[in-house]
């Protein structure tokens, strides 16, 4: 390994990176243009004033004098676990657990919680008449804020799928990977060239959304940066090290496109980006562990979410590297400069 | 002077065709040598072997007496026929990425006088006519002072002038002492820039020489042609004619002889042509067909 070829070629790449002001912008504006579509959407000002899931909804409708309120939307719940985590986050304000003896559930930090439980233990003629509360803690988490990790992940997997994959396979169809082959400059210092210098683009374009999106709309950060950081680069070597894997023979940029958005779709759609997986197909959320998406997606929201540290997305990351450091050597193995 | 390159034997094959066929020659040290022959003749796939580029089947290449080794990149520059270079980068960006690859690095300023770079420097390489990018080409394939040079058909595409310009370019390398190895389709360029030149067809050399010792034992002094539709009868040549490409020819060191024959005939001369034989009639003769069709 030569470094001065390495670094000379990551400043090629970097080069043809920033100057394209096309796809520089495009990189940039993207993310940004995903979490304020979100922020807008799920903004709704005519929703109802409260929100309160209930868990096995009479099927008559009102069974109690409480599921008559107006102004109050009541929303079936069929996860238990799922609904404890929305009255955690804010998401509804309060949960009611009709299926057997009544009980319910309340955010002690939540103030419409709190109205709303005043509210359900009026509609009782005996307040503790067989009804059971229970407290979750956790602050307001708005579905943007949810969703965000998801998108800086998923930003982070185009940028590495694309950026090494279907760059490769242009430079091999166009025939500049057969003039650097007639350099000394060998695959593998190459190959990290192209590793380094893509590692470069989505830390410093990661970097920028997060904090832009941040002054946008104030998300919560309760972890660790470190983790985090090493959350997105650990899935960054993850993507990159699939990107150079579909790209080492391929000669084809409309191939490359083809695997790479066969590759990208399934973890668009299983690696609960955009919604919980909870609740969902057994074999959907089987499929979901295999995915470096997933679990760089779980590890970014317990972070920033949950507040967890290094040690807590631990495992993660090490799925993440380990995926990484596997497939680089099966795309060192396989590549063809032809 | 010793060869510094000795091709022996080399065979490769692709699906359905020898594209190279036990084909053998040596390029003596400071010299420029040419592979001639038209499209699919083989000669890319020969200057591939050679390069490293591409594996023989069969058959050894020996640089300076020996096997190549790692170190035979470093020493040697190509120029492709077919080549691109990254996006976004300047000429002086290309020069300098390219020089970061090898140990031993001509100077860039040295590099922009040979081959007349200094006004395009800061220009975007995607911005290059292709004379201008044929010229860059060449100061990448000299950006480590090799001491053997590849050219692939360096002037196709070109027009006229930029051709003439760039082998000006070629001949100031070749008097710098460096061995040249080009392939061309050009005959007057293998006669203004080789030493020596090799004849390639469906993968086979079929003759190898000093261009005007080619000629000289493959013909006499001079070539007399005439169409055929000049001869009486539009078609039967004259005694000692043979016919060439629509044409009645002979080859002969007596022209005062062949025009008295022609009188004979009652053959109008008005489009009579007397020239010196050229390589592109060698190549007729040697292969049976001319050296730009494939």
């Amino acid at each position: 390994m030569n470094m001065r070829r390495i670094l000379a070629v990551v400043a090629a790449r970097n080069r043809e990176f920033y100057r394209d002001k096309a796809g520089l912008g495009w990189n940039l504006v993207m993310p940004f243009v995903i979490v304020l579509a979100f922020a807008f959407i799920f903004s709704d000002p005519d929703e109802d004033l409260y929100k309160v899931g209930v868990l096995g909804m009479p099927a008559t409708g009102q069974d109690t004098a409480f599921l008559g309120l107006r102004h109050i939307g009541f929303v079936p719940q069929d996860s238990e676990a799922v609904a404890v985590d929305k009255v955690r986050y804010h998401r509804i304000d309060l949960l009611l657990d009709l299926r057997a003896e009544p009980r319910y559930w309340v955010n002690d930090l939540s103030p419409k919680g709190y109205i709303v439980e005043r509210l359900l233990l009026q509609s009782y003629a005996d307040p503790a008449d067989g009804l059971t509360r229970e407290t979750v803690s956790g602050r307001a988490v708005r579905y943007v804020d949810w969703v965000l990790p998801g998108v800086l992940a998923m930003n982070v997997m185009f940028s590495s799928l694309w950026g090494v994959g279907w760059v490769i396979v242009r430079y091999r169809k166009n025939g500049v990977l057969r003039r650097l082959r007639a350099t000394p400059l060998t695959a593998g210092e190459f190959l990290l060239a192209q590793i380094i210098s893509r590692l470069l683009v989505v830390t410093g374009v990661t970097l920028l959304v997060f904090v832009a999106t941040n002054i946008l709309l104030d998300f919560p950060m309760r972890g660790s940066y470190l983790a985090l950081g090493l959350t997105f680069l650990a899935g960054a070597l993850a993507l990159l090290s699939i990107g150079l894997t579909v790209s080492a023979r391929v000669r084809s940029e409309e191939l490359a496109d083809g695997l790479l958005n066969l590759i990208s779709w399934p973890m668009m759609i299983l690696s609960g980006v955009w919604f919980s997986l909870e609740g969902t197909n057994v074999w959907a959320q089987r499929i979901a562990e295999l995915l470096p998406l997933t679990h760089m997606v779980d590890a970014a929201r317990r972070v920033m979410l949950d507040g967890a540290g290094l040690a807590d997305v631990a495992p993660e990351i090490g799925i993440l590297l380990t995926i990484g450091v596997v497939l680089l050597g099966v795309a060192a193995r396989s590549f063809r400069w032809q | 002077m010793p060869a510094l390159l000795q091709v022996e034997h080399l065979i490769k094959d692709y699906p359905g065709v020898r594209a190279v066929d036990g084909i053998s020659f040596a390029v003596e040290k400071g010299s420029c040598f040419g592979l001639l022959g038209p499209n699919g003749a083989g000669k890319t796939t020969t200057l591939e072997i050679l390069e490293g580029i591409t594996e023989a089947d069969r058959g050894r290449v020996m640089f300076a007496g020996a096997p190549r080794d790692d170190g035979y990149r470093q020493v040697i520059g190509i120029q492709f026929q077919h080549t691109a270079l990254q996006d976004f980068q300047t000429v002086r960006e290309a020069l300098q990425l390219f020089a970061s690859f090898y140990a031993r690095r001509r100077s860039l300023d040295e590099l922009v006088d040979l081959c007349n770079l200094a006004e395009l420097l800061n220009r975007d390489t995607r911005k290059l006519s292709g004379g201008q990018r044929q010229r860059l080409l060449l100061a990448i394939a000299l950006v480590n002072d090799p001491d053997l040079v590849f050219l692939d058909e360096p002037t196709t595409g070109l027009d006229p002038q930029s051709r003439r310009n760039f082998w000006q370019l070629i001949e100031g390398i070749r008097d710098e002492g460096k061995t040249i190895l080009l392939t061309t389709h050009y005959m007057e360029e293998a006669k203004v820039l080789c030493d020596e030149i090799a004849i390639v067809d469906r993968g086979k050399l079929v003759e190898q020489g000093q261009p005007d010792r080619l000629l000289h034992k493959h013909f006499p002094r001079a070539l007399v042609r005439i169409p055929l539709q000049a001869l009486p009868d539009g078609k039967t040549p004259p005694p000692g004619f043979e016919v060439r490409d629509g044409f009645a020819v002979a080859a002969t060191n007596d022209i005062d002889r062949v025009l008295g024959e022609l009188d004979r005939q009652a053959v109008a001369l008005d489009e009579l042509h007397i020239g010196t034989p050229t390589l592109d009639d060698l190549f007729l003769k040697l292969t049976g067909h001319g050296l730009r069709e494939s």
